[in-house]
C-alpha cells in the first residue's frame, strides 16, 4: 500500500504520460474467454453445466427448505420421515411474529439503524477518502496506516471496552449505541480513497483554478463521479448493518430496541427454541428483503466485492 | 493555485497534469491552510474512528496488563497493574489451549477448502460455461447476504441427526451422525457452514481477478500446443497470484475470528469442541474478567497480524 507522493516535481522530460488508474472496473475480456469455450467439446461444456447445476442446488438447498418449512405446521416439521412439500399450507408461523412478536418494531428498528449508517458512511467516508487521496496535509501517511491496520483488528479487541463506554454513558438500549460504532467503517474509507485516487487530477485542479473552494470541488466535482463506489459502500454498509447481531445483541436490552436478527437469535435460544415453524418464519422474515434487495442490486453487490478484492 | 507562474503552454506534454513544482513553491501560510481544510474534511470520521475504535482498541491493550474485572467500572482507577501476569495464565488456561487447537483445526481446514472450491467454480464460470453466467453467480453469492441468525435457525433443523442432510446421506448409504452434539462431527459441520457461507465472496474475487487474464496469451499457448491443465497451471495460476493472495488474506482475517457458527449453532459446545478463541474471548468477557479477555483479544490480533504477514511473503516471494 504506497501512497503517491504528489508533492514530487514532475521530472523535466515528462516522457511518457503515465496512464491514469482506471476509474471503472477493469473491462471484462469474456467474450474472449467465450469464443476459447465454444471451440471446446460440446459433451464437456454439458458436463460442467451440470456440475454447477448440482453444485448450486446444493448451495440454495437450505433456502428452500426454510421457505418450505415456514409454511409447515409444527406437526409436519417434527414428524418422521419428513416431506417436502407442506401437506397444509399454512400461514398461521407468519401471523404470529405479525400479531404477537411485534416484528414491526424489530423491522423497524433494524431500517432505521442500516439508514442512518448507510448515510454516515457515505458522507464520512467519501469525505476523508476526498482528503486522503487529493490533498496534502501532515499525518496523513499515518492516518491512512491506522486505517489499514484497524481492518485486521479482530471485533473481540475492541468489544469489552466499547461496552464499558457504552454503559458509562448511559447510552444502553438507544439508537445511538446500535449507529455510532459503525457510522464510518475503515474498509469505506479505503474503497472511497482507491476511487478517488481514479479521478485525474487535472479535473480538480481546474476546479481549484476557476475558484471553487474545496467543499464545493468536493461536492461538485468528485461526488458526482463517484456514483458506483458510493453505491458499493450503501450496499454492502446496509447488508453488514441488516445482519450485524452481536453488537445489537449485547446493547439492545430492552425489547423495544431488538432488530430482526436479535429478537430472532433470541426467540431460537429461548423458549421458542423448537417451534421451527416460528423461528423459519422469521428466518423467511429477516432474509426476504434482503434477497429481493440483492437480486435486484446484484451487479453493484458483486462489483464491490470484485472492486476491494482487485484492487 | 492563484500562485502559478509556470504555466506550460498547452500542447506540452504536461498539459493538464498538475503544475507541482509550482506546488512545491506556495506559500507557509496556504499550506497551513490546506491543511486544515483537509482535517476537517477526515474530522467526522477522525472523531469516530477515534472515539469508537483507536480509544478501545488501545484501553485494550492497556486492560490486558491490569486485573480490570466487571466489578471496576465505577472505579477503574483501582484496578492493579499486573505486568503479563494475564498473558501467562491464558497460555496456562486448558480451555484457552483448547479453543486455540479448535481455531487451527478451523482454519487449517477451511481456507484451503473454500479456497480450492472458489477457484473451481471460477474457473468453471468463466470459461466453461457462456449462458447463466449470471443466475450462477447469484445463487453461489446468495448465502453471503444472508443473516446468520437467521441461516443458523435452518441449519439447526438441517442437521438434526434425522435431519435433510442425513436423509439426503442415507440415499447415498451412508449414516450420518448426530452433527451438532458430536465432539467429532460438530466442527466439521461448522466447516461445512463456513464455507458455504464464505465460497461465494472467494468466487467473485476469483472471478474477477480471472477476467483480467489476457485472453491472447492464452490463445497463443494454446496455438503452441499447451492443454487447457498446461494454460491453467502455466498461465493463469502464476497471473492470479495477487488476486490469490488477497483472497486468501481476507479469508483468514475472518477465519480466525471464527466466533459466529457456534454462537448461533452449538454455543461453543458439546464439550468445548468448537469453543473458538473468539468465543473463549467473549465468555471471559461475560464472566466480567476484562483483563483476561484483552489479553486472549490481543493474542488473536497478533495471530491475524502474524498470518497476514506470513502469507503476503509467501506469495510475493516467487515475484
Amino acid at each position: 500500500m504506497t501512497i503517491p507522493d504528489t508533492s514530487a516535481p514532475l521530472p523535466a522530460t515528462a516522457a511518457p504520460v503515465a496512464p491514469e488508474p482506471k476509474s471503472a472496473p477493469p473491462a471484462r475480456t469474456e467474450p474472449k474467454a467465450r469464443r476459447r469455450s465454444s471451440r471446446r467439446a460440446p459433451a464437456r461444456r454439458t458436463l460442467t453445466y451440470a456440475v454447477l447445476v448440482v453444485a448450486v442446488s446444493a448451495t440454495l438447498l437450505p433456502f428452500a427448505w426454510m421457505f418450505l418449512g415456514a409454511f409447515k405446521t409444527q406437526g409436519e416439521l417434527l414428524r418422521r420421515p419428513i416431506t417436502w412439500w407442506p401437506e397444509q399450507p399454512t400461514l398461521d408461523n407468519f401471523l404470529v411474529w405479525f400479531n404477537e412478536l411485534h416484528i414491526g418494531t424489530f423491522f423497524l428498528n433494524s431500517v432505521v439503524v442500516a439508514v442512518f449508517t448507510v448515510l454516515g458512511n457515505l458522507l464520512f467516508c467519501s469525505m476523508v477518502g476526498y482528503a486522503l487521496a487529493k490533498m496534502d496535509f501532515p499525518g496523513k501517511r499515518f492516518l491512512f496506516l491506522l486505517v489499514m491496520v484497524m481492518l485486521m483488528v479482530p471485533g473481540v479487541v475492541t468489544f469489552v471496552p466499547l461496552f464499558v463506554m457504552v454503559s458509562k454513558l448511559g447510552l444502553v438500549s438507544t439508537y445511538p449505541a446500535l449507529i455510532l460504532p459503525f457510522l464510518a467503517a475503515p474498509m469505506g474509507v479505503f474503497l472511497m480513497r482507491q476511487f478517488i485516487m481514479g479521478i485525474p487530477d487535472s479535473l480538480i485542479e481546474a476546479a481549484r483554478i476557476d475558484g471553487a473552494g474545496e467543499l464545493r470541488t468536493f461536492l461538485r466535482i468528485v461526488m458526482p463521479l463517484c456514483g458506483p463506489p458510493l453505491a458499493t459502500l450503501g450496499i454492502l454498509t446496509f447488508l453488514g448493518s441488516w445482519n450485524n447481531f452481536l453488537w445489537p445483541l449485547v446493547v439492545a436490552q430492552s425489547e423495544e430496541m431488538y432488530t430482526l436478527p436479535v429478537a430472532l437469535s433470541l426467540y431460537s435460544t429461548g423458549q421458542n427454541a423448537t417451534d421451527y415453524g416460528l423461528l423459519l418464519a422469521g428466518s423467511v422474515l429477516i432474509i426476504t428483503p434482503i434477497i429481493l434487495l440483492f437480486v435486484a442490486l446484484q451487479r453493484y453487490f458483486i462489483q464491490g466485492v470484485a472492486a476491494t478484492g482487485i484492487k | 493555485m492563484a500562485t502559478t507562474t509556470n504555466v506550460m503552454p498547452a500542447g506540452t506534454k504536461n498539459a493538464g497534469r498538475p503544475p507541482a513544482r509550482a506546488r512545491v513553491r506556495a506559500g507557509q501560510s496556504r499550506r497551513r491552510r490546506n491543511a486544515l481544510t483537509a482535517w476537517l474534511f477526515a474530522l467526522p470520521f477522525v472523531l469516530i474512528f477515534g472515539v469508537f475504535m483507536l480509544g478501545p482498541l488501545v484501553s485494550s491493550f492497556l486492560m490486558s496488563f491490569t486485573d480490570f474485572t466487571s466489578r471496576d467500572i465505577e472505579n477503574p482507577f483501582a484496578v492493579g497493574f499486573v505486568g503479563l501476569e494475564q498473558y501467562a495464565a491464558l497460555f496456562r488456561n486448558p480451555q484457552f489451549l483448547h479453543s486455540v487447537l479448535n481455531t487451527a483445526y478451523f482454519v487449517a481446514a477451511g481456507i484451503p477448502l473454500t479456497t480450492v472450491l472458489a477457484l473451481a467454480l471460477a474457473v468453471a464460470l468463466n470459461n466453461g460455461i457462456s449462458r447463466f453466467r449470471t443466475a450462477f453467480r447469484v445463487g453461489f453469492y446468495t448465502p453471503v447476504v444472508t443473516s446468520i441468525v437467521a441461516v443458523a435457525v435452518v441449519w439447526r433443523f438441517i442437521l438434526q441427526p434425522d435431519g435433510l442432510l442425513n436423509v439426503i446421506l442415507g440415499w447415498m448409504g451412508i449414516a450420518g451422525p448426530d452433527w451438532l452434539n458430536s465432539t467429532t462431527w460438530s466442527m466439521p459441520a461448522l466447516i461445512m457452514l463456513a464455507v458455504w457461507r464464505n465460497l461465494g465472496t472467494l468466487m467473485i474475487i476469483f472471478l474477477a481477478g480471472l477476467q483480467a487474464v489476457p485472453g491472447d496469451i492464452l490463445e497463443a499457448a494454446e496455438v503452441d500446443g499447451a492443454n487447457a491443465w498446461q494454460r491453467f497451471t502455466r498461465i493463469t495460476l502464476p497471473m492470479l497470484r495477487p488476486t490469490l493472495l488477497l483472497g486468501t488474506v481476507l479469508l483468514s482475517v475472518g477465519f480466525l475470528q471464527f466466533f459466529e457458527e457456534p454462537f448461533v449453532m452449538t454455543k461453543g459446545g458439546p464439550l468445548d469442541s468448537t469453543l473458538s478463541v473468539s468465543y473463549f474471548t467473549y465468555n471471559q468477557f461475560g464472566f466480567g474478567k476484562y483483563g483476561l479477555a484483552s489479553a486472549a483479544s490481543y493474542v488473536l490480533f497478533v495471530a491475524i497480524a502474524l498470518l497476514s504477514l506470513l502469507q503476503f511473503r509467501a506469495l510475493r516471494s516467487k515475484d
